[in-house]
């Protein structure tokens, strides 16, 4: 099962290398990260994706609290949130294609951002599955480039994973 | 009132009551040493390498369980220091470790003797830090002191640009640390200390399997009073010898591979396993499924990471163990169980740890009259390999922190440096190095360190001509083809010594342990022994890889 960790780490040199690092030398898997700054200056909040079942999530959540520069791990998966991902897709586009490329883009509620002799490029937010479909429903043009960010998310309503709130960084013990 | 950075940290130093810094100078870190110049209560042991300055460090860290403290320049020494820091993590030793940097202007450049030691030593670091904000500087070594020395313990490293150390700053050390993501869990939560002492008392055969963190937290008073409250047997890691009187009755030696067969069984055998401070590292377990299979687990560990990461337990507990006992200990009554400890006085007389005296003179004889010499008091040192896992099991440590070796990490090399650190940090105690004809190669520099230092160290050299452990390995997984590990050239020790001044001895048979080893010991200052064993002598019991710990062979 897919989680999403919600980290908020203290914005200081190196606070990546030691995430990855972390990550990679556990031999533990990221499915995505998106890492930027809050509300706060002096904090960043990373997004992380990552795959595996109730005893490797345990695992990969305790190894990531024991970096000093963690200051706080949310597991919102179980949580009401919202998630949204960028996709930048350059596609194939013969003039006489164009119209029909817009009308596709239309359904996803994505932008044209670039014209070119023989390529559009579009732009296109929303979660994995509507980026996935998106991607695909432009592959048959043939898709000359494509960059996506990793997952951004935020729990939903009144309630938020900030600095000062709630469950603090200790782990609850099972 | 104003200073130059590196006049700062050592202002630190001295506010965190640093006696001894381990290092070795240098160009990017000359504004330290000359700032250390003017310290009138810290002083500096300049070792012949680096690796030397951070075992060093180490050993004193282990004896005193104070922070040590380690200093060397930029590039090679900076890098020079990496398997020592390796090893004081895998250990979880407190050390901090300052090393110089380039400017901060050539960071990047690939300057001279510039590396990226930051980068470098993140995966075996607790914290570390690059100080780029000349005014962050005391309150990074408060945070560094602080981070080392609580929760497990580990290295914190410093990495300080030359340009920083010598601009100026405003000293003010900090009265107080604030980290917000690092807030270690001490006191045990209530309700899971009466549920592990209602599985004490429905237990009818506890173990107690004791590791390092019984040392690390000052907790063998409260091991000692949990065994002898429970008639609980207990065995140690091998990071946990030490913790528990080696000749006390309830004690059954070490576990896991090389551990004692009586232990092992023990563990195979118990209903309820009590994790005190230990990992289930796998040296110890051995094949997981295999390992204590009937038993129902309890796991006290500092470190939640530990919890859970190779066995499932049934009561995890996060916290202190010397706190956590204190809290348990009022829980639990005096019960009687003299039919398990009928079983385990079976289990000892069933599987002995013996060997074979015949056919020369046997390493763990001299261990055992080392023992004997030293009433099992003396702080001992070890390297690794063989003579590591003989001291480990014949010599029966009676007090806690005396044993110094290098548990996780493995690191041949790491004795004779140790032994100085160990040897300041106990002010006068005998120390004692038990080391190998490979091990002491690595870094035998650190005798002129050690002479320098006036320190008494008697070191004692299994000499079997072999890389023993390997050896024994390549008989058991490679049908016996001994690859690159005999010695064909070997200098004569005794010689090396005594070009180094101290004196030196040769041993080649018992009669010999019994008449110069108290001489070696007797001698106010160093003495070396060489001792001659037979090559072929192997570290018994063994359990084979992908073995349960139930099944050691006797391979003497």
């Amino acid at each position: 099962m897919k989680h999403t960790l919600s980290v908020l780490v203290e914005n200081s040199p190196g606070v990546l290398t030691r995430v990855a690092g972390l990550f990679a030398r556990r031999g533990f898997n990221i499915d995505s990260l998106a890492v930027g700054r809050t509300e706060k200056h002096d904090v960043s909040r990373m997004t992380i994706v990552v795959e595996g079942d109730h005893r490797y999530i345990e695992q990969v959540t305790k190894q990531l609290h024991k970096l000093v520069d963690v200051i706080k791990i949310s597991d919102i998966t179980t949580e009401e949130y919202v998630d949204r991902e960028l996709v930048m897709i350059k596609v194939a586009a013969e003039p006489s294609q164009r119209v029909e490329i817009m009308h596709i883009a239309g359904i996803f509620r994505a932008r044209a951002v670039d014209l070119g002799r023989k390529t559009m490029t579009f732009e296109c937010t929303g979660n994995e599955g509507k980026i996935n479909a998106f991607e695909e429903s432009l592959r048959p043009y043939g898709i000359k480039e494509l960059v996506r960010t990793g997952k951004v998310a935020m729990l939903r309503g009144t309630r938020f994973s900030g600095v000062d709130s709630g469950a603090s960084k200790e782990m609850k013990e099972e | 009132m104003e200073m130059t950075v590196a006049e700062a940290l050592i202002r630190c130093l001295e506010k965190e009551n640093v006696e001894w810094v381990f290092g070795y100078p240098g160009g990017a870190i000359l504004p330290v040493y000359d700032a250390l110049y003017h310290s009138s209560q810290i002083r500096h042991v300049l070792v012949r390498h680096e690796q030397g300055a951070v075992h060093a460090a180490d050993g004193y860290a282990r004896v005193t369980g104070k922070v040590g403290v380690c200093m060397a320049t930029s590039g090679p020494g900076a890098t020079n220091l990496v398997t020592g820091i390796a090893n004081a993590y895998m250990d979880s030793i407190p050390l901090v470790l300052f090393t110089g940097q380039v400017s901060t202007g050539q960071i990047g450049t690939d300057a001279f003797q510039e590396v990226d030691i930051f980068g470098i030593t993140m995966p075996i670091v607790k914290h570390n830090y690059l100080v780029k904000d000349p005014q962050k500087l005391p309150a990074i070594v408060k945070n560094a002191f602080h981070i080392a020395s609580t929760g497990r313990p580990g290295p914190v490293l410093i990495d300080l640009p030359r340009d920083v150390a010598e601009s100026r700053i405003s000293f003010k050390y900090p009265s107080t640390v604030r980290l917000r993501g690092y807030k270690p869990t001490y006191r045990g939560h209530p309700s899971k200390i009466h549920e592990i002492a209602e599985l004490i008392r429905k237990s009818e055969r506890p173990v107690i399997y004791a590791g390092g963190g019984i040392l690390g937290a000052n907790a063998a008073a409260e091991l000692l009073q949990l065994a002898e409250t429970i008639s609980a047997p207990v065995t140690n890691t091998f990071m946990g010898l030490a913790s528990f009187p080696g000749d006390h009755p309830l004690f059954l030696g070490m576990l896991g591979l090389h551990g004692t067969r009586y232990a092992n069984m023990a563990v195979t055998e118990c209903d309820l396993l009590i994790a005190l401070g230990a990992r289930f590292d796998d040296r110890v377990t051995m094949k997981i499924k295999a390992f204590a299979p009937k038993a129902t687990v309890i796991h006290i560990d500092i470190d939640p990471a530990e919890i859970g990461k190779i066995v499932s337990v049934s009561v995890p507990l996060v916290g202190d163990v010397k706190l956590i006992l204190k809290d348990l200990l009022p829980l639990l009554e005096k019960t009687d169980r003299s039919r398990w400890l009928a079983r385990i006085a079976e289990l000892k007389k069933q599987y002995p740890l013996t060997y074979d005296r015949e056919g020369g003179l046997k390493p763990q004889y001299v261990i055992e009259k080392l023992c004997e010499f030293t009433r099992g008091e003396a702080v001992v040192a070890t390297d690794v390999g063989q003579h590591q896992m003989w001291v480990a099991q014949y010599y029966r440590f009676k007090r806690p922190r005396t044993l110094v070796s290098s548990g996780g990490l493995g690191c041949m090399g790491f004795g004779l440096p140790a032994a100085v650190g160990a040897c300041l940090g106990s002010r006068g105690q005998p120390v004692i190095l038990v080391t190998g004809d490979g091990s002491i190669q690595m870094t035998m520099q650190e005798l002129g360190t050690m002479m320098e230092q006036e320190l008494p160290i008697k070191i004692l050299i299994l000499n079997n001509h072999t890389l023993g452990m390997v050896r024994q390995l390549q008989e058991f997984y490679c049908e016996g083809r001994y690859m690159s590990v005999n010695f064909r050239f070997h200098p004569d020790f005794v010689r090396l010594a005594e070009a180094y001044g101290i004196p030196a001895y040769t041993i080649t048979s018992e009669e010999e342990v019994l008449s110069l080893l108290p001489a070696a010991l007797a001698e106010p200052g160093p003495a070396l022994v060489n001792c001659l064993v037979p090559r072929e002598e192997n570290v018994s019991p063994m359990v084979l890889a992908g073995r349960g710990i139930d099944e050691a062979i006797d391979c003497s």
